[in-house]
């Protein structure tokens, strides 16, 4: 149910995102989604990728620091309303989100939000019992 | 102004006669009441009794930063703690402080170097003196303060900072000698012009400066924007504290107190002894010193001795003003600064392999030191915010560690080059060194 996640971190200096994405692509994988948080300085990009361990290989050895991070990937209607049912439901239980982002997925039905919480073996099952289709890593990676 | 016309105007003659009295009398004292001095000399099969002459100096052992390291905190006084009355200390290559002691004589001595300092830039009991260099355990302000007041002089003792309450007191009191480090004097100097304030007006004539490196065009700058007369001095707390060498009105390098303490030029790659006018290291021995006595102690520090007469009349020797360090000891707004402190702090923080540089420039006269840290895999976090607590640890160890701060920046791996493997440590974009 957990979901790998490639972290990045990147100084704002022009070409650096190229950089990660010319890395990738010539070891052809896809990214399916990313994120970019910033400060002044610095920033982290988060990556899903079709193929996280080797990306974070060949990152590793094109000299970026990187990490993988767990997080979790839930399937949400493509409609009003879709993402604020899910968010109640994990503030009424005292689940905080670090940071989350979201894309569409292939399908167009459905969109797709990754986001990462403090304690994510706590968190499943919250969501499960709500009956948040939670998504596999193999699914977003795949789909 | 001398001060000590029988002292510093002594015949050469003369003078390396008490030299060699004293050397011997210190030697002695060290071989038998400091332990590593004793075993040095074993080991280097001498005894006190077997320095004969000045010339024979160059047989005894070097002593290092790192002797006081080893013996810290008292291993190396000469003297019972009863009869030590006062301890200073300045910050070491690892944390560890550099701990000295004075006995009563010793801070006596001390005055009588800094009255003689005071007395280079004309300073008697008319004057007012403040004393803006730091007291506490540093040795400059409490030296400033001591040899100060032996001349006569009214000391204001406000120590270092409040740049503006500084200011009015200069003002308001009269000052007319300022004693504190040139890149402070300097930015005090702006802070005036930004309130408005002349400093050619006030009575202010005569600035002793010195606890870091500068260069001569700094000491025109604050001739021109102080309006007084900047005198260079130079001492460190290993030998005494300020008070080891000073310069003259002439302003033509600095008279190291030779009836006090026996300056070497070395070449620091060899421990050769250089002939005078040949740049090297300097290696002061003390002659009078009772509780922290010193053997041919090697300050890092860059120079070149001159021993043509000088037209002030003084007899002892003078240094050229420091040109530069043998070891990477930088000093920012007074403090010393050991890049492997910096290291250590990262090491403590969870950094298995810390890449890191100093960066040192000066912005309106203030020393700025900014630390690039390359963020390892250790380090990282995929959060703003765990980075951001990560930079503001490093800040705060960094601050208790060295008392300065410091802003820390950081960047990718590899951003800082290496050469030969070895990374470049420090960027120091000051120019105080003379090229």
């Amino acid at each position: 149910m957990k979901v790998k996640q490639v972290s990045i971190f990147l100084e704002n200096k022009s070409g650096r995102l190229a950089q990660v994405t010319k890395v990738l692509s010539e070891q052809n994988i896809n990214i399916r989604a990313l994120s970019l948080a910033d400060t002044a300085d610095y920033g982290i990009l988060r990556l899903i990728v079709n193929d996280p361990d080797t990306a974070l290989a060949v990152l590793k050895q094109n000299g970026f620091t990187v990490r993988s991070t767990e997080v979790v990937a839930i399937q949400v209607p493509d409609r009003p309303g879709g993402l604020a049912g899910i968010l109640q439901a994990l503030e009424d239980l005292g689940i905080n989100i670090e940071y989350m982002y979201a894309f569409v997925g292939k399908t167009h039905e459905n969109a797709v939000v990754v986001f990462r919480v403090k304690d994510i073996d706590q968190a499943i099952p919250v969501l499960q019992s709500h009956g948040v289709r939670l998504l596999t890593g193999d699914e977003i990676y795949q789909n | 102004m001398i001060w000590s016309q029988e002292y510093e105007c002594m015949s050469r003659h003369r003078l390396r006669e008490l030299q060699l009295k004293r050397l011997r009398q210190t030697l002695h004292r060290v071989e038998q009441n400091v332990p590593m001095y004793r075993d040095r000399f074993k080991e280097a099969g001498i005894t006190a009794d077997d320095i004969r002459s000045l010339d024979d100096l160059k047989h005894l052992p070097f002593t290092v930063k790192q002797d006081m390291r080893d013996n810290y905190p008292f291993g190396l006084l000469a003297v019972p703690m009863s009869e030590v009355s006062r301890i200073h200390a300045s910050s070491g290559t690892t944390g560890k402080m550099t701990v000295v002691g004075y006995t009563k004589n010793d801070i006596s001595t001390w005055a009588e170097l800094m009255a003689r300092t005071f007395s280079c830039a004309g300073v008697t009991n008319s004057d007012i003196v403040q004393v803006a260099y730091g007291y506490g355990l540093f040795t400059g302000g409490l030296g400033a303060h001591y040899g100060a007041e032996r001349t006569g002089a009214t000391v204001v003792p406000i120590s270092g900072g409040n740049t503006k309450r500084q200011l009015q007191i200069m003002k308001d009191f009269g000052t007319t000698v300022l004693a504190c480090t040139p890149s402070y004097a300097l930015y005090m100097a702006e802070t005036a012009a930004e309130i408005g304030l002349d400093l050619h007006e006030l009575p202010l004539r005569a600035g002793l400066f010195g606890a870091e490196p500068w260069s001569e065009n700094m000491r025109k700058e604050i001739e021109a924007k102080l309006g007084i007369m900047a005198i260079d001095i130079y001492g460190l707390s290993e030998i005494i504290g300020p008070g080891v060498a000073s310069e003259c009105p002439e302003q033509n390098g600095l008279h190291v107190f030779e009836d006090h303490f026996i300056v070497e030029i070395i070449d620091p790659a060899t421990g050769e002894v250089l002939p005078p006018g040949q740049k090297g290291e300097l290696v002061f021995t003390s002659l009078t010193k009772e509780a922290f006595p010193i053997v041919r102690y090697r300050t890092r520090d860059i120079s070149i001795l001159y021993e043509e007469p000088c037209l002030c009349g003084r007899t002892h020797v003078r240094i050229h003003r420091i040109m530069g360090r043998t070891d990477d000891m930088l000093i920012i707004r007074g403090v010393n600064v050991f890049p492997s402190q910096i290291e250590s702090v990262l090491l403590e923080i969870g950094d298995i392999e810390p890449h890191y540089q100093l960066v040192v420039d000066r912005h309106d006269n203030l020393d700025d030191l900014e630390i690039w840290i390359e963020v390892s895999e250790k380090l990282f976090s995929d959060e703003v915010s765990g980075l951001e607590d990560l930079e503001h640890k490093i800040k705060e160890a960094i601050h208790s560690t060295l008392g300065i701060s410091a802003r820390i920046k950081l960047v990718e791996p590899k951003t800082i080059p290496r050469s030969e493997g070895k990374a470049k440590r420090v960027i120091d974009r000051r120019e105080i060194y003379p090229s």
